[in-house]
């Protein structure tokens, strides 16, 4: 064998393949480490399979991989979002497994239980929750805004391309090597070189840089897409709700994603080139890690967060059929927030030694945010109040929300007082609170999201039996897994420990593994939800484009919406334009006259990006040197070369617009306008017959 | 999608005689800026890391040992005198002169870029003769991950400079060229003031608190 680093494949050997410890060591834990490995594998060659089985490859790259839609973009980046949520939950549960399997060792080794917690981590946020609510807002913002398109539309597909290769090392990791143990937020000096020689953190390390790069990115792009393409007439305070969330989260990204990647790289100038950044010698200091990670760290759950409540108060107003009340308080309360989200990093590190004061300062100022907060809460209760309320899937998912998570947001405030804090810390109690607002916040606000825009997106409607049985388990679940948590972690079990041996622990384990397998169902009733919904979809299709009475601009268009998204880019006069243009009767104008729309071409920029800058971490991780440099040689010059083709944009001709648009404005005329007491019925094809202004 | 208010951006304002490229130049340039605020917080952690690593020598060479004011004086006349050369480089874009113009300025600001960066290396290298390696200490390579961050940057500008008139000779003044020109000039600038603070910050401060 050749001494590490020094061959022509690095550090790579055949002691990397999860098989060798099979081989060598057969028990449960490698069992399951080599299942985990099959998985991937096997979906690999599945996928493989059925894309050539089916003749799929062409279309596959001309229709997706190289579209610079906004539309297609988004819904890849939910496929994505959606395939390493599968990912993720199936390892929260075999950790569930491990601890109800009682007092003792369970059926995991330390190691493997370590890599679990932080492989689950990482992939929730950046991987899950990351591209899941800028999949949802690049497939609606432009369309809410009256936009063709995001302000660069080619940016865009290089963003997704980052994202998905670093997503891709952490699946490979399962095959060649293994992960990091050092949790989501990899502390120095346990992830420096002197106690973490392996390849694990620098797995963790590249996905996170090259991830963070691809949200950066994101980031820029929605911010300047909502503040300089919105239709005329959509001043700010027209801005449906949704886009003011997601401009303050693009804000969050602009200047939380830095602090990540100045801390994932002074890490890997640690480890790599033996510098003194958060080492334990020569002066190093491992708190200026804490201090840079958590200020992007905090942030990061309002990135997440905002998008959601931007969701819900759509749903909301929606299903409500009134205006959303308190709307300007709304987008006072959202900017607090995302100001607020940056004073609060330090209550991640009450217990690692700075004074009391700080603590206080700091603890005061986490609780500031549950004003905000609050607002929000009674603005949606008072949006609900009086209405004509629709218990549609996105508002089961809403009212679920609005319950559980003041549940989470109540746990957080007792956990921002330091005194309290000493107690729980790095208990369950915590894994149970941030469960709390990640699931009904987030992940709820993105089903919901899903379940609301999917028949703009696709034409048809999800099935709302299936729908409803998903928020039915969803929340059981959540329930059951981490309601028990709260109460093991007041009465002390610590977070991330693979045993313990207090039997007072045990039932509560059971009822926690028995609400991960609930989850699990709720996954598979996700799948089984989209298959029936495809299965029936001729009898769920919206052409017309409004199935649910919507009030945003999305809704005034075809569903699918074309290409181009708008034939005639809409003039906005009103908050809620096209709830507005309904009342006056003025919905569906006929145009006087159509023009030429320039789009942007095809490219496939940022496919090649995703394959180079995934074989670029791949040759750092294993130290290939050779590749790495070849490989940032190759990323430049492609750049480089890109930038000289000049045939980016595509002209669909005026007549062709025009006759796809009459043809939909025939169809709408044509169509029976459907009461909102049929809405779930084969008679909705997308003309919606409007409730009554209710009084607001 | 393509408003028609009334164009105008911080950066250079194009004007009459650039309509076209005006009004296209408008977006990119306003996302360039987030972008740039985006590099800025970037900077700024450093620089905050720096100041709480200045005390961190273990033992090894401080700033005292270490720094040459002498050609750090040289470097800022230089880069000072590279962001009055790209100024001109876009007066000659606002006012239309011929392209050649540009070219000779981009040249210029090329060249000096270049000797900026031989400087710094240099002093790098006598940094690491007396023993002032990132290795050495955590003030060290606190050090040596800002200053040299900021040497990468205008590495990438001198690329981006030679590109673009690689691209200013090939496709001559198109709209999207004059943009990037824009955004060029932009971030040299940008250079420059990050470069102020590395003064102040790293040299300065270093020698009064380190
Ligand atoms: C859906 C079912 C889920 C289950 C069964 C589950 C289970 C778990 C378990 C058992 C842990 C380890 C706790 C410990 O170390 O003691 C954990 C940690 C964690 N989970 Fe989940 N989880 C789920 C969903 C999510 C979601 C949706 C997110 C985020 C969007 C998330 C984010 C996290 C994070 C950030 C950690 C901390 C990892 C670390 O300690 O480094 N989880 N989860
Ligand atoms: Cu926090």
């Amino acid at each position: 064998m050749t001494s590490p680093g020094t061959g022509f494949f690095g550090r790579l050997n055949w002691d990397a393949l999860p098989v060798t410890g099979l081989i060598q060591n057969p028990n449960a834990n490698e069992i399951v480490a080599n299942a985990a490995a099959a998985i991937v594998l096997v979906g690999v060659v599945v996928v493989v399979g059925l894309l050539s089985w089916f003749r799929l490859w062409t279309p596959l790259w001309r229709d997706w991989l190289t579209s610079v839609d906004h539309k297609k973009i988004g819904i890849m980046y939910v496929v994505f979002a959606i395939v390493m949520l599968a990912r993720g939950v199936l390892e929260g549960v075999v950790m569930r497994a491990q601890q109800a399997a009682g007092p003792g060792d369970g059926f995991l080794e330390a190691e493997h239980f370590a890599e679990l917690f932080s492989t689950h981590g990482t992939i929730m946020i950046f991987f899950v929750a990351v591209p899941f609510v800028f999949g949802i807002a690049n497939y609606v913002v432009p369309l809410m805004i009256g936009a063709r398109d995001v302000a660069f539309p080619r940016l865009n597909q290089i963003s997704l391309g980052l994202t998905v290769s670093s997503g891709m090392m952490l699946m490979v990791s399962l095959v060649v090597g293994r992960f990091s143990t050092g949790g989501w937020t990899a502390y120095p000096p346990y992830t420096g070189a002197a106690f973490n020689p392996g390849v694990g953190p620098d797995y963790w390390i590249w996905a996170i840089v090259v991830s963070g790069v691809g949200t950066t990115l994101t980031g820029i792009n929605f911010a300047v897409t909502i503040y300089k393409m919105r239709a005329p007439g959509m001043t700010f305070m027209r801005l449906p709700m949704y886009c003011w969330t997601i401009i303050c989260s693009s804000i969050l990204i602009v200047f939380a994603m830095p602090p990540l990647g100045v801390a994932a790289l002074l890490l890997a100038a640690d480890r790599y080139l033996d510098f003194h950044f958060f080492t334990n010698d020569l002066g190093g200091n491992m708190m200026n890690y804490a201090n840079l990670f958590w200020l992007f760290g905090h942030p990061e759950v309002y990135l997440l967060v905002l998008p959601a409540y931007g969701i819900y108060s759509e749903v909301f107003a929606t299903f409500s059929a009134k205006r959303l009340y308190g709307y300007n308080s709304l987008v006072i309360a959202t900017m607090s927030i995302a100001v607020l989200s940056f004073t609060v990093w330090l209550h991640h590190f009450f217990t690692m030694g700075q004074s009391a004061l700080i603590n206080a300062v700091f603890g005061i100022a986490t609780m500031l945010i549950a004003i905000p907060t609050g607002v929000k809460v009674y603005d949606w209760m008072a949006t609900l109040w009086r209405g004509r309320i629709r218990f549609s899937v996105p508002m089961l998912y809403g009212l679920a929300f609005l319950m559980l998570f003041v549940i989470g947001g109540l746990s957080g405030v007792i956990l921002a007082n330091p005194t309290v804090d000493y107690q729980v810390h790095n208990t369950l109690f915590l894994v149970a609170h941030f469960h709390n607002v990640l699931l009904p916040g987030v992940l709820f606000g993105l089903l919901a999201a899903y379940n609301y825009w999917f028949p703009k997106a696709f034409g048809f409607r999800l099935n709302e039996f299936w729908g409803r049985v998903t928020v039915a388990l969803w929340t059981v679940g959540f329930l059951l897994t981490f309601m028990p948590l709260y109460f093991v972690g007041l009465m002390g079990m610590p977070r991330r420990s693979f045993s313990y041996d207090d039997p007072s622990f045990h039932p509560f384990m059971i009822v926690a593994i028995v609400g991960a397998l609930v989850i699990t169902c709720a996954l598979f009733s996700v799948l089984i939800q989209l298959w029936v919904s495809i299965r029936d979809r001729e009898k769920t299709r919206v052409p017309v484009g409004d199935p649910w009475d919507g009030r945003t601009l999305e809704w005034s268009i075809p569903s699918p919406p074309p290409p181009y998204n708008f034939a005639i880019i809409p003039t906005v006069t009103d908050r809620d334009d096209f709830a507005a243009a309904k009342d006056k009767g003025a919905a569906y104008p006929t145009p006087d006259a159509y023009e030429d729309i320039e789009l942007p071409r095809n490219t496939g920029i940022g496919f090649v990006l995703c394959v180079l800058s995934g074989v670029w971490m791949f040759a750092l991780v294993w130290w290939i040197w050779w590749l790495a440099a070849l490989m940032t040689v190759l990323m430049i010059l492609v750049v480089i070369v890109w930038t000289f083709d000049d045939s980016t944009e595509l002209t669909i001709p005026a007549e062709e617009v025009r006759k796809d648009h009459e043809a939909w404005l025939a169809r709408v005329h044509g169509e029976k306008a459907v009461d909102r007491d049929f809405e779930t019925s084969p008679e909705n094809r997308g003309l919606a017959r409007p409730d009554l202004e209710v009084i607001t | 999608m393509k408003r028609a208010p009334t164009h105008s951006y911080p950066g250079i304002n194009l004007g009459e005689r650039h309509a076209s490229a005006h009004k296209a130049t408008e977006v990119v340039t306003f996302g360039f800026w987030v972008f740039l605020m985006s590099d800025l917080v970037y900077f700024g952690l450093m620089f905050a890391t720096y100041i709480t690593m200045i005390d961190a020598q273990a033992g090894g060479p401080g700033p005292h040992e270490l720094f040459d004011l002498k050609s750090v004086f040289a470097q800022t006349l230089i880069l000072l005198t590279s962001s009055l050369t790209v100024g001109l480089a876009m007066l000659a874009l606002k006012y239309n002169l011929p392209r050649g113009r540009i070219v000779l300025w981009f040249g210029v600001t090329l060249l000096l870029g270049i000797s900026f960066l031989v400087l710094e290396v240099r002093d790098f290298m006598a940094m690491a003769e007396k023993g002032g390696i990132p290795q050495r200490s955590g003030f060290l390579s606190a050090f040596f991950g800002l200053v040299p961050l900021h040497g990468v940057h205008v590495a990438a500008g001198c690329l981006w400079l030679i590109v673009l008139g690689i691209q200013l000779h090939v496709k001559g003044m198109t709209d999207v060229v004059i943009s990037r020109v824009v955004r060029l000039a932009l971030f040299w600038h940008f250079l420059d003031l990050i470069w102020i603070g590395i003064i102040t910050i790293v040299y300065f401060g270093g020698l009064t608190y380190g």
